[in-house]
C-alpha cells in the first residue's frame, strides 16, 4: 500500500531528533487524531535560511514519512522558500500515499507553517500573510465533525 | 518466502491441510448441484449434509438447526434482521453491547434508522458486560438480545450463559456472535440457553467464505435471499458445497479437544503477556487477565501509534494487527479500547498477538525482543514520549 519511499523514509527516517537551541518550534495535530507532528528548526537569522531541521512525530507510517520528507524539503532553503512548500510536494516527492494518508502530508505542510510562524511571533515581528497554521490541525478538525454525527 | 512468525489468527487462519483435503474431490470429481436428483446432485447433497451435522455437534444443536451462510457478518445480519422482522409487532427494542464486532454494531445501526430502538451497554475496564446490566435494560418491548461471546480484539469472554438463562426466564430472545470462541471455549447451545449463534469457519482453520447461523427449533427464522429453495426456502443460492465441506470438517477438528488446545495456547498467551510487560515499560494488557481466549493477547504501548509497530513487524517477519485507526481504514482507534477506557493515544498504541498452535515458545521470545526494540525505536521519534519524559523530570 505504501510506495518505496515512503518505507524508506518510515524505516530510516531523516532528521529526527530535537535542535536545543532552536528558535522555530511547530507542533500540530493531536493524540486523539492520532497524528502529532513537532518540527524544531534552527534559521539564520541574517539570511533567513533554515540552517538546521529535526522532527519528532507520533503517528503512522504515513505520518513519520511525510514528516522526515518535509524536513528534507525545507533543510536549507530560505523561510519564504519553505513556506512556498505545498502537501502536493510532499506527496509528489514521496511518489504518492494511499488516499486516507492524505492528511499526513497536510499535517506536514502545516507544521512547517506552524514552525515558521512561531519564527516571526520569537523575534516579535508579524508573521507574513499566508501562513496557514499555527498549531490548529486542519485535517483534524474534518474527522471530529464527523465523529460527533 | 522466509520464514515468518503468524499471529493474527484473530484475523484468519490458515486452512488445515485435512479440511483442504476433504474439499479436494468437491471441486472437480463431485461437482454436481445438491439441488439435482441425479447421482452428482445426490453425493452433492448428502456432502452438505453430512458438513451441517458436524456443525450442530460441535455446539450441542440439530442438523436441522444449522443455516449456512456466505460468512460470519452475513449471518450476524441475518439474524439480527430475521428477529427485527419476525418480532416487529411484539416490540421493537434491541439490547446489545459497545463492544461488538460491526457486523452486529452496523446493522443494529441500521436497524436504528428503520425505526428500532437499540441499547449498546457499555463494558467493564475489562471489556466484560454484566448479566444485571442486561437485565436491567430490557423492557417491554425488548424482542432481541444480542451479546458477543468472545471479543475479536481483546479477547474478552462474556457471560453468555447467565445472559441466556436471563433470556430465556424473560421470554427474549438471544443471539451470540460466537465467531471467535468456536474451537476456543467449549460450546453448548442447549446447556446455555443460545437461540441463534452465528460462526464462520476461516477463523478455525476452515476455509473463507464459509459462514453459518444455528437457529434454535421453534424460532421463525426469515428469509433472506430470496430464489431457490436452499436453506429451507431462506437463503436461496446454489451451495457453496466445498466450502461447507471445509466447514464441517474444520469445526470438526477444532472442536475435537479444546481443552488441550485451550491449555497450550494459555500458555503462550500468559508467557507473552507476563515478558512484554515486564520488559516494556509503560506497557497495560487490555481486556480480562483470565477470561479472555486463550490464544488472544491485546497490550497498549503508551506513547507510539500502532500502524508503525506492525509494519516494523512485518519487515522483522512477524504478522500481527492493531487497534490503531490507520491500521483500521477509519480514523478512528478501536471503538472496542476506547469502550473498556483507553485515552486515543493509548488505542493508537495497541498490538494485537493472537497465537495458534503451530506457535511456540520460542515464537514469543522473539515477538517480545522485536517488539521491545521498536517500541523503544519508535518512542525516540514521538514527541509524547519527548514531553512525558520532560514532565518526568
Ligand atoms: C467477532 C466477529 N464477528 C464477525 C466476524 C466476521 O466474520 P466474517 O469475516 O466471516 O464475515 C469476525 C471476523 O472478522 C469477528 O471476529
Amino acid at each position: 500500500m505504501y510506495s518505496e519511499k515512503v518505507m524508506d523514509h518510515f524505516s530510516n527516517p531523516r532528521n529526527v531528533g530535537e535542535i536545543e537551541d532552536a528558535n522555530a518550534v511547530g507542533e500540530v495535530g493531536n493524540p486523539q487524531c492520532g497524528d502529532i507532528m513537532k518540527i524544531y528548526m534552527k534559521i539564520n537569522e541574517e539570511t533567513n535560511i533554515i540552517e538546521d531541521v529535526k522532527f519528532k512525530t507520533f503517528g503512522c507510517g504515513a505520518a513519520i514519512a511525510t514528516s522526515s520528507m518535509a524536513t528534507e524539503l525545507v533543510k536549507g532553503k530560505s523561510v519564504d522558500e519553505a513556506m512556498q512548500m505545498t502537501n502536493k510536494a510532499v506527496v509528489e516527492a514521496l511518489d504518492g500515499l494511499p488516499p486516507v494518508k492524505l492528511h499526513c502530508s497536510v499535517l506536514a505542510e502545516e507544521a512547517v507553517q506552524s514552525a515558521i510562524f512561531n519564527y516571526y511571533e520569537n523575534r516579535g515581528m508579524t508573521p507574513p500573510e499566508g501562513l496557514k497554521c499555527s498549531g490548529c490541525c486542519g485535517s483534524c478538525h474534518h474527522h471530529h465533525h464527523e465523529e460527533e454525527e | 518466502m522466509e520464514k515468518r512468525i503468524y499471529v493474527d489468527n484473530a484475523a484468519t487462519t490458515k486452512t488445515d491441510s485435512r479440511v483442504l483435503e476433504a474439499m479436494l474431490p468437491y471441486f472437480a470429481e463431485v461437482y454436481g448441484n445438491p439441488s439435482s436428483i441425479y447421482a452428482e446432485g445426490r453425493a452433492a447433497k448428502a456432502a452438505v449434509e453430512t458438513a451441517r451435522a458436524q456443525v450442530a455437534t460441535a455446539i450441542g444443536a440439530e442438523a436441522g438447526e444449522i443455516y449456512f451462510t456466505g460468512s460470519g457478518s452475513e449471518a450476524d445480519n441475518w439474524a439480527i434482521r430475521s428477529a427485527a422482522k419476525a418480532l416487529k409487532d411484539k416490540g421493537n427494542h434491541i439490547i446489545t453491547t459497545a463492544v461488538e464486532h460491526h457486523a452486529v454494531l452496523h446493522t443494529c445501526q441500521s436497524l436504528e434508522k428503520e425505526g428500532f430502538e437499540v441499547t449498546y451497554l457499555p463494558v467493564d475496564a475489562f471489556g466484560r458486560v454484566s448479566v444485571d446490566a442486561v437485565k436491567n435494560a430490557i423492557k417491554d418491548t425488548t424482542i432481541l438480545i444480542t451479546v458477543m461471546f468472545a471479543n475479536n480484539e481483546i479477547g474478552t469472554i462474556m457471560p453468555i450463559a447467565e445472559i441466556g438463562a436471563l433470556a430465556k426466564e424473560k421470554g427474549i430472545l438471544f443471539h451470540t456472535d460466537a465467531v471467535q470462541a468456536i474451537g476456543m471455549v467449549p460450546i453448548n447451545v442447549k446447556e446455555m440457553h443460545i437461540d441463534m449463534l452465528s460462526l464462520t469457519g476461516h477463523k478455525f482453520h476452515g476455509p473463507k467464505g464459509s459462514g453459518a447461523l444455528y437457529v434454535r427449533k421453534g424460532v421463525k427464522l426469515t428469509s433472506f435471499i430470496t430464489g431457490g429453495a436452499q436453506e429451507k426456502n431462506r437463503r436461496a443460492g446454489t451451495e457453496n458445497v466445498a466450502g461447507i465441506v471445509g466447514l464441517g470438517k474444520a469445526i470438526e477438528l477444532a472442536t475435537e479437544d479444546i481443552p488441550k488446545k485451550a491449555a497450550y495456547l494459555t500458555k503462550l498467551r500468559d508467557t507473552y503477556i507476563q515478558k512484554m510487560l515486564d520488559t516494556v515499560p509503560y506497557a497495560q494488557l487490555n481486556g480480562h487477565p483470565e477470561e479472555r481466549l486463550p490464544g488472544n493477547a491485546n497490550i497498549s504501548f503508551s506513547f507510539i501509534e500502532g500502524e508503525g509497530l506492525l509494519l516494523f513487524l512485518d519487515m522483522k517477519g512477524i504478522s500481527a494487527s492493531s487497534g490503531s485507526a490507520c491500521t483500521s481504514g477509519s480514523l478512528d482507534p478501536s471503538h472496542v479500547l476506547l469502550a473498556i477506557g483507553r485515552k486515543h493515544e493509548e488505542a493508537h498504541g495497541s498490538l494485537r498477538v493472537s497465537f495458534d498452535t503451530e506457535n511456540t515458545l520460542e515464537d514469543v521470545d522473539t515477538i517480545v525482543t522485536a517488539v521491545a526494540e521498536i517500541v523503544e525505536r519508535l518512542r525516540s521519534m514521538s514527541p509524547l514520549y519527548e514531553t512525558f519524559l520532560k514532565e518526568q523530570k
